[in-house]
């Protein structure tokens, strides 16, 4: 269980603050390990048993695991319930499942599209991460032949699914260097699998359906046997029974310190239409998800379920942010538009895109906000008249244009008494409060000779 | 083996029950729950969230031709419009008096009144009017609404900083709901909330509106924010046990991903799909974040987050 920084300090710690540890006080120190942010390994000077304890609780409640070798990707590892609480650190592997009974064609065709989907967010590029290859035939060989014509087109992770330990054997043999999930021991054959997992090296589902207890006790036979990267698969399905189970989970492993790993989930299996596996998969996104298997690929659907993984999965206090600056939109003139925004990334793409496809080549002035949108900046604070002109002066944007009129976002129209005060030479316009207005915006009010 | 015990929150507060309608129409409860959204385990959650329509007193001219198509000659009227919302199953029909802004009409206190007339003869029921966010003219066509509906608890914002005292005024005189709006920051929500209570309004007379990102816009912070309020809530902190409304509508077909049928990057995929999902998906996370009303345009995202709040609804 989580310890705090003053049970730390009073339990483990040797008390003399001799900071050879790089922290003033063994207290300071105590409480960036509660944080999980330094090693314990720092301090020269603990017992054994405080190693013990405070490695123990640096660890991260929810273990750390990595499927995939080529370009692997790591799950589990979360140390909070949400995300304000500090972050969500791995965002879940979203995966494409492959019934074996397709026809090669159509696998080549799905891999195809999956592993070459991309989609461009804030100036990240998005995708999938990989394959579930399912044993749906029964038949060792056509299993072997899917598992074979996937990794002869992408070395994305894969998860390979049978229930039949001489199946799985015969495919670990063909794939297990790229060290895929093996999927899954079950009840009846757990110490096969268990067996599989350690003789080729690669991480083990657990599936126990029908209570945690069952699942708790599958789980601590593979662990005895000496397995430890272990993936759960609860067996909920629906929305109801996946938002219970995996809350549950999360908090088991939090709370308590039991079953802390990563869960993989089947939304395709819960759910009728394939709009609504995609918003399964959405709540599994904000919801304690590890591993997500898709039973369709659709742009369509994919598009937003990633945009959702990738704003869950921003750390609160480490917003996604532009370098303040004056920036060049298109190859803007002496008398083209100004327009002033904060330099939290998502609002300085929209702006920029917008700019770009509104044939107004602009000034784009990004103030430092801390990485917070026009909004919340504003309301903390931290985008006001006083920042805006300061930015103005600090990077010179009087000698890049010759007008004196500044664009401010429609959402701070209240900032412009204040700035006309500051800046008496000035014209104050209060631009559209959506990017996605701004070209219309400018083209109704932008006269370069009134400017 | 031990069984296994999971872990459960002992939660001291509850969220406030509003009632909206009576007095002829119908009633509808928000709120009330003493557990974090649908999960049943840890306390009760006596009314399932509900889903708002959104109907405007004049013809969108701004909308996405299959949003417009999805409602067809309806959209011409409030009251007609409204009428084919009951049909789409909404549990609320929120009014939004765009026309009264000072860029899209400026129309005022009279016309107001006639729209909110037609839609309350319309239709039974409950309804929330929400002006056109411009501080004086919020105050104008929101106090208009509160006269004609005096007596049927209809929702009133946006109710903000700058012009609570009016819009509190008028829900007490005419027995109406304050709907109040603040931009994504939990102290300023809890702020509004103590003032409105202070000079008079009752706490189980307010829904509060923390500000809605749509996803891909903000999404993650609203997620938080509502989080933040609900935990705090079930702590004990009364001054943010108001039930919470998401105008995800609004927000979301603002957007380019629901906008544009054309010039977007292939990899977006088919408009039609893409849209109606951005509108669902935004919905369902923020009801997952605490919210208990959320209002909504396409007929489908209404049919369809109507289906998984019911499915959430089940105790497992
Ligand atoms: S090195 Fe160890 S004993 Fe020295 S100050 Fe740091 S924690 Fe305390």
């Amino acid at each position: 269980m989580a310890l705090t920084g003053i049970e730390i300090y009073k339990n483990y710690l040797p008390k003399t603050n001799c900071r050879e540890c790089g922290f003033p006080t063994c207290l300071a120190f105590a409480i960036k390990l509660a944080q999980r942010e330094v090693d314990p390994s720092l301090c020269p000077y603990l017992s054994e048993e405080a190693r013990q304890a405070l490695e123990a609780q640096a660890r991260p409640p929810i273990r750390l695991i990595t499927i995939g070798s080529e370009r692997p990707i790591e799950v589990g590892g979360e140390v909070v319930m949400f995300r304000h609480e500090k972050t969500f650190y791995h965002q879940p592997g979203i995966m494409v499942r492959i019934r074996d009974t397709e026809p090669p064609e159509t696998v080549l065709g799905i891999i195809d599209q999956v592993a070459n989907y991309s989609v461009e967010r804030v100036g990240l590029e998005l995708g999938l991460d990989g394959f579930a290859i399912e044993n749906t035939s029964g038949d060792s060989t056509t299993f072997i032949r899917c598992i074979e014509l996937a990794r002869s087109k992408t070395d994305m992770p894969l998860v390979i699914m049978s229930n039949n330990p001489t199946a799985m054997n015969k495919a670990l043999e063909v794939a297990s260097q790229g060290r895929p999930l093996i999927y899954a021991a079950t009840r009846d054959n757990l110490d096969d699998m268990v067996g599989l997992s350690l003789n080729y090296h690669c991480p083990l589902a657990v599936y126990g359906p029908g209570g945690l207890e069952g699942l708790s006790e599958l789980v601590e036979r593979a662990t005895g046997a000496g397995v430890e990267d272990i993936v759960l698969d609860p067996g909920a399905r629906g929305f109801a029974e996946s938002l219970t189970t995996l809350t549950q989970l999360r908090r088991l492993a939090l709370k308590r310190n039991l079953l802390g790993y990563p869960i993989i989930t089947f939304p395709g299996e819960g759910s009728e239409t394939i709009e609504e596996e995609a918003l399964l998969a959405g709540q599994q996104v904000a919801r304690y998800a590890g591993i997500i298997v898709l039973d369709h690929f659709s742009p369509a659907l994919v598009y937003p379920l990633l945009t959702l993984r990738l704003n869950i999965y921003t750390d609160p206090q480490r917003p996604i942010q532009m370098t303040p600056g004056l920036y060049t939109i298109g190859s803007p003139r002496q008398d083209s538009p100004l327009c002033v925004t904060t330099n939290f990334s998502l609002t300085y793409f929209s702006i920029a895109g917008e700019l770009e496809s509104s044939g107004f080549p602009s000034w784009l002035l990004v103030c430092d906000t801390e990485g917070l949108s026009v909004l919340t900046s504003w309301a903390a604070g931290k985008f006001d008249a006083e920042k805006i002109v300061k930015m103005l002066k600090e990077f010179s944007v009087s000698s890049s244009i010759s007008h004196r009129s500044l664009i401010i976002p429609g959402h701070v129209a209240v900032l412009r008494g204040e700035l006309e005060e500051e800046l008496p030479d000035w014209r104050i316009m209060v631009g559209p409060r959506e990017a996605v207005d701004i070209g219309g915006y400018l083209k109704r009010n932008w006269r370069g000779d009134l400017s | 083996m031990p069984p296994l015990e999971i872990p459960r929150e002992k939660w001291i507060g509850r969220v406030n029950e509003v009632t909206l309608g009576g007095n002829g129409r119908r009633e509808i409860k928000i709120g009330g729950e003493s557990t974090l959204p649908f999960l049943h385990f840890d306390g009760s959650i006596p009314n399932r969230p509900v889903v708002a329509i959104e109907v405007q007193d004049r013809e969108p001219l701004d909308w996405p031709p299959h949003l417009v198509s999805a409602w067809g000659e309806a959209l011409r009227h409030p009251q007609t419009w409204a009428k084919k919302a009951v049909e789409f199953g909404a549990d609320i029909i929120v009014l939004r008096l765009r026309s009264a802004h000072p860029e899209e009409g400026d129309t005022g206190a009279s016309e107001a009144r006639e729209s909110v007339d037609r839609v309350l003869s319309a239709v039974d029921l409950p309804i929330i009017v929400l002006g056109p966010e411009v501080t004086e003219k919020d105050n104008e066509v929101l106090v208009a609404a509160a006269e004609v509906a005096r007596g049927q608890r209809i929702g009133l914002g946006n109710c903000v900083e700058k012009n609570y005292r009016t819009i509190a005024a008028s829900c007490m005189a005419n027995g109406h709901i304050a709907i109040a709006s603040t931009p994504i920051e939990i102290n300023i929500a809890k702020q509004l909330n103590i003032l409105l209570c202070d000079i008079g309004l009752k706490p189980d007379t307010i829904i509060m509106d923390p500000t809605t990102g749509a996803l891909g816009y903000g999404i993650e912070y609203t997620c938080s924010v509502m989080e933040r309020l609900r935990l705090a809530a079930l702590g004990g902190e009364s001054m943010t046990a108001m039930p919470m409304l998401s105008d995800v509508g609004n927000e979301v077909w603002r957007q380019k991903e629901a906008r544009f049928t054309e010039g977007v990057p292939p990899s977006w995929g088919d408009h039609l799909e893409r849209s109606i999902i951005w509108e669902e998906m935004t919905a369902t996370t923020l009801l997952g974040a605490g919210a208990d009303i959320v209002v909504l345009r396409h007929p489908r995202s209404v049919e369809i987050v109507k289906g998984t709040i019911e499915k959430l609804m089940v105790r497992v």
